[in-house]
């Protein structure tokens, strides 16, 4: 019975092979050698053209303020408070899965932080822990109505979006008596979440690089990475290769929430205090950054270094657009075309990428 | 006489009233090629998803070695060793080769929390066993699988398969997409995994890539098993108007006769 480990390499199927070009030939071509073809067939390729183009643009446009470091301060704190919620969102895409409830999570985690802490006067560290409880716990319900219901992401977390936002509303009003609640920071924790470094850089700035670099492990160097672009792929035969796919997928609704709740208590404690309309831009933000980046909207396909630069490049238009002297509306404008381009862009680069060596195979290259 | 690998004694499979196999038995050696030969609509999908553990058979017995099995997953099918592979079914066209080889299995390195998906081991292991199976196209790992060829997609699920311990393999209609060059090459490696030892079950419509191969054969018709033969014991024409419904064939060629002339048959 010839029955094969998965470690132990079959040794009676070599014998009598098919072809004559063996063994030698495999292992000294395994890696071929990197060319500037291999460059475009990225899938951060495009964000990268797009971030440079905006950079010289608003260079040119924006005159020397925009390159001063307060300028750089103003769109890196854009950027980074963006990629903590678009790099998790990042994630759930390419699994296949929309959130958008992450800007209801934002100021649902604000308010708690401040209700829990300001109001009713508990250790800052408990209001924290609070906010982020119901970050998960948003996460969690999403996570378990999609895995559950084949209910599309898209409806369930719209749907919690607006019930969340209700919920925030309606509870700030009757614990608070307002819309607005303040907090005054522990020393520990503004310096921890909402402090400006040189009185320009946000700390945030670092939870987005101390986040990318466990995302870019988690999607390239683990089996779980593994498992979100199977899932992302093809569901179904994702889940008969064995992934846990319910898990996986709950795990990276709970992940974007966590996201959105940490945006949220940075600036809590950024303002010194929550207000219950806040956040709601991210939904839509995090959404542009992450299909700039190169991340396929159906899911299977996208990168972390592709992410970063779609955040920076919506950072960019959105911060650069002041330093320019033209009214703050065509920033809209500009963002709009951005995202339509990056996304033709990002689908020939992919059609370049399934070319391989040359050979067509656009039949697996359609979809956006 | 050893005992088969995979035995089916009157499995019946209702969906309602609809009843979408009833009375199938059949048996599978291992190093040995069943041809399940049918029409749309015959019934092969349904025999194929009780074999991989998508459905559960309303009566009758699955046996493993003389074991009665039942299957509550395809996870409980695969453990066995029973793998199925569908036309395109476990590639994931924007997912590297050797990504794509290992979904489910990764070979990792180091120590949690930094344990790692070993690419390297990966793509060297996905590249050798698709060279065995005469892929000699595809050197690199790295590649995308979209960038296979149809055939070359079907021969990644096939060596996947039999590298993670394949005893029986389910081939899903497995040339229907592909060209006449593509689909020589996917009966080559049919005949490849016999060789190992493996039992095949080969789900085709196609009588000609059938007879290439098998060893047995099985024709459905409306969920019922309508033949059952061994290589040689009847002809292509034969297996053809079973396949068609006999009478209902000869009665359509009669009348096809009176508007174009005779039609040709081979003598």
């Amino acid at each position: 019975m010839t029955t094969h480990a998965p470690q132990g390499a079959p040794p009676s199927g070599g014998k009598q092979s098919l072809n004559k070009t063996e063994s030698n030939m495999v292992l000294t071509g395994v890696r071929s050698q990197r060319t500037v073809g291999d460059l475009f067939r990225r899938p951060e390729t495009g964000a990268l053209v797009g971030t440079v183009t905006v950079f010289i643009f608003f260079a040119i446009f924006g005159g020397a303020q925009f390159l001063t470091t307060g300028g750089v301060a103003s769109w890196l704190n854009i950027a980074s408070e963006l990629a903590l919620i678009a790099l998790p969102v990042a994630l759930l895409m390419i699994a296949g899965e929309f959130d958008l409830s992450v800007g209801s999570v934002v100021a649902s985690s604000s308010v708690t932080l401040a209700v829990v802490s300001g109001v009713y006067g508990m250790p800052q560290i408990i209001g924290i822990i609070a906010a982020l409880a119901v970050g998960a716990l948003t996460g969690f319900v999403n996570g378990i109505i999609v895995a559950r219901t084949n209910v599309p992401s898209f409806i369930v977390t719209l749907a919690m979006q607006f019930a969340l936002a209700g919920l925030t509303l309606g509870l700030a009003r009757v614990i608070a008596g307002s819309t607005s609640v303040p907090l005054t920071p522990d020393p520990v924790f503004k310096a921890l979440f909402g402090t400006l470094i040189n009185g320009q850089f946000e700390v945030a700035i670092f939870w987005a690089i101390g986040a990318a670099v466990v995302v870019v492990w988690i999607l390239q160097m683990t089996r779980a990475g593994n498992w979100i672009f199977a899932i992302g792929g093809d569901s179904q035969s994702a889940r008969a290769a064995g992934i846990p796919v319910p898990k996986v997928k709950i795990a990276l609704f709970m992940s974007t929430a966590i996201g959105a709740s940490l945006v949220g208590i940075i600036q809590t404690m950024l303002y010194n205090g929550a207000q219950t309309g806040s956040g709601q831009s991210f939904v839509f933000n995090s959404i542009v950054a992450v299909v700039v980046g190169g991340v396929l909207l159906t899911g299977g396909y996208g990168s972390v270094p592709g992410v970063i630069l779609g955040c920076l490049t919506f950072a960019i238009v959105n911060q650069g657009i002041y330093y320019t002297g033209w009214n703050s509306d065509w920033a809209q404008l500009i963002l709009g075309i951005l995202l339509l381009v990056a996304v033709l862009m990002n689908n020939t680069f992919r059609r370049l990428a399934l070319s391989g060596g040359g050979r067509k195979a656009a039949s697996a290259a359609k979809g956006a | 006489m050893t005992t088969p690998l995979l035995t089916l004694s009157d499995v019946s499979k209702n969906f309602g009233t609809n009843q979408a196999l009833s009375d199938i038995s059949l048996e599978v050696n291992p190093g040995e090629v069943l041809c399940l030969l049918g029409d749309n609509g015959a019934g092969k999908s349904t025999l194929i998803k009780i074999l991989s553990g998508v459905h559960k058979p309303s009566s009758g017995t699955v046996e493993v070695e003389g074991k009665p099995v039942v299957f509550d997953s395809p996870k409980a099918a695969s453990d066995v060793g029973i793998a199925t592979v569908h036309q395109y079914g476990g590639t994931f066209p924007l997912m590297s080769v050797a990504r794509c080889f290992f979904v489910g299995h990764e070979p990792t390195k180091g120590v949690w929390p930094f344990k790692y998906f070993d690419k390297k081991a990966a793509g060297e292991i996905t590249v050798r066993e698709m060279q065995k199976l005469g892929i000699t196209r595809v050197t690199d790992g790295s590649r995308l699988t979209g960038a296979l060829s149809g055939g070359e997609r079907q021969s990644l699920a096939i060596a996947r398969a039999v590298y993670f311990g394949a005893r029986v393999l389910i081939l899903d209609e497995p040339t229907s997409a592909l060209g006449v060059k593509q689909s020589t090459h996917v009966l080559r490696i049919i005949m490849h995994a016999r060789a190992q030892g493996i039992a095949v079950v080969f789900v085709t419509h196609n009588v000609t890539h059938a007879m290439a191969v098998g060893d047995r054969f099985a024709v459905l018709i409306h969920g019922k098993k309508a033949d059952d033969f061994r290589k040689g014991e009847r002809t292509r024409e034969q297996i053809t108007d079973l396949m068609a419904g006999g009478e209902a064939m000869a009665e359509l060629e009669a009348e096809l006769a009176e508007l174009t002339g005779p039609v040709q048959t081979t003598p």
